[in-house]
């Protein structure tokens, strides 16, 4: 019997992303569905009836949840190409660690750099820089966050690059001239295929701020 | 792989502490116990977690882990031969505990500490609605992982388990604080049977903060400063 999955998702979303990243790299074929976060469709709720957010993974029926259960599961799922996630314990440990730390910190003050004005936008900008460099160090001088590998905590951050041009016109510096190091990471994660095929183009992320921000009610 | 000193940096009123705590007593793990002081944060604390600053903190062989779940995995995968696996088989029932272990810290646990900032009638009201609708979740959540069986990880405790567990002296002691039934058998029968369960278990009974001394320790910690 062939898989059947879907994914509910957003196209600008950075944890979509990480999804669709994981399911390229194994080459698992899936129906993408895009939808409409303020008109959230029948699907979409009955799936994730606890939070109504994207992304959702459908495997034959049952949904599972939040991108980094879901970037794990993939790897559990289909754990013959490009194994995500190291087998040493430690390492794993490790992995998880970086991805929650992703996940606890870079959106929020990713957030005020596009969402907010004045001292507010200020002190995001600031958090998001410091951040940033607290993941370069992290990096060091491996090719990736795993080593020679492409893993899991690349993918973990990876989708935000996209937003990254938004990021340095809205927020009116350059995240390059900070995070030289980072760049060059993201760069070269670019070149593969399965993130290059999920992540948008960085002005089509710029032009939908605004249309965000009117979604939500802020100036 | 399993070899070498295991040390656990914490605090015994900590939730997040107790995690690996029962984790380790499953899997027959002797550990030293290190325990910081309330109000400072030792040296070792400080350079085994730079990033975070906070317990628990599991040192290998000195090399460190942080963050609860994290830790009770890290124990799982490493002492897997010894006694029963912490996390189910399946991809899709590791997928959902996983799920459920998120949103018992992010919505759950967080509902839990608002009781107790809760002020006047209307406040109150609307923080016990929001935790009841997420103990109905997690009443239907333990059905649905239990599969009949005692614990959200069937025959033994697990990963699951000792996520929701860990906040049960916690619960007790917001329960007495606020004189309101938190965890109600006509409304979540199942969840309370759990608990039964998880605090007579031999792993998580020498582990769990007793309800009278972590009430003390409560009223000194959210005192408020005399005006």
């Amino acid at each position: 019997m062939a898989d059947e999955v879907i994914l509910l998702d957003f196209w600008p979303s950075m944890f979509g992303m990480r999804t669709r990243i994981a399911l390229e790299e194994k080459n698992v074929k899936f129906d993408y569905r895009e939808q409409d976060l303020w008109n959230k469709s029948p699907i979409l709720l009955e799936m994730n009836p606890v939070h109504k957010k994207i992304p959702v993974l459908i495997h034959n029926g049952k949904p599972v949840c939040e991108s980094l259960i879901q970037v794990e599961y993939i790897d559990e799922v289909w754990p013959s190409k490009n194994p995500l996630l190291p087998s040493d314990p430690y390492q794993r440990a490790q992995a998880k660690f970086w991805g929650d730390f992703i996940d606890k910190k870079v959106y929020a003050s990713a957030r005020l750099i596009w969402g907010a004005k004045g001292e507010e936008q200020e002190a995001g900008k600031k958090e998001f820089i410091e951040i940033l460099k607290t993941l370069e160090s992290e990096l060091g001088d491996k090719i990736y966050f795993g080593g020679e590998t492409f893993g899991y905590v690349d993918i973990a951050l990876i989708g935000f690059y996209s937003w990254f041009e938004a990021y340095d016109k809205f927020g009116n510096f350059s995240i390059e001239a900070e995070c030289p190091k980072l760049i060059a990471w993201a760069k070269r994660c670019v070149e593969r295929e399965s993130v290059a095929k999920s992540l948008p183009d960085s002005n089509k992320i710029v032009e939908f701020v605004p249309v965000l921000k009117k979604h939500i009610g802020i100036e | 792989m399993a070899s070498g000193e295991v040390k656990l940096i914490g605090a015994w009123a900590s939730p997040f502490v107790m995690r690996p705590r029962v984790a380790l007593n499953l899997k027959s793990v002797p550990y030293e116990f290190l325990q910081e002081t309330f109000g400072s944060k030792s040296e070792l604390l400080l350079k085994s977690n730079p990033v975070h600053k906070k317990i628990p903190v599991l040192l290998h062989a000195d090399k460190p882990v942080c963050e609860s779940n994290i830790i009770v995995e890290y124990i799982d995968e490493t002492w897997s031969s010894s006694g029963p696996s912490l996390l189910p088989s399946l991809p899709y029932d590791r997928a959902m505990a996983r799920f459920w272990a998120a949103y018992i810290d992010e919505k759950w646990f967080v509902a839990l500490r608002n009781f107790l900032k809760a002020e006047g009638e209307e406040e109150k009201k609307a923080v016990i609605a929001e935790f009841e609708e997420g103990n109905a979740l997690l009443e239907k959540a333990f059905i649905d992982c239990s599969k009949g069986k005692p614990f959200f990880n069937g025959d033994h405790i697990g990963y699951l388990d000792i996520s929701l567990g860990s906040f049960l002296a916690w619960l007790r002691v917001t329960e007495l604080a606020a004189s309101y039934k938190l965890l109600d058998e006509a409304k979540t029968p199942s969840l309370c049977k759990w608990a039964d369960h998880f605090c007579n278990d031999p792993a998580v009974k020498p582990v769990m903060p007793e309800t009278a001394k972590l009430a003390e320790f409560a009223k000194k910690i959210f005192a408020k400063p005399q005006a």
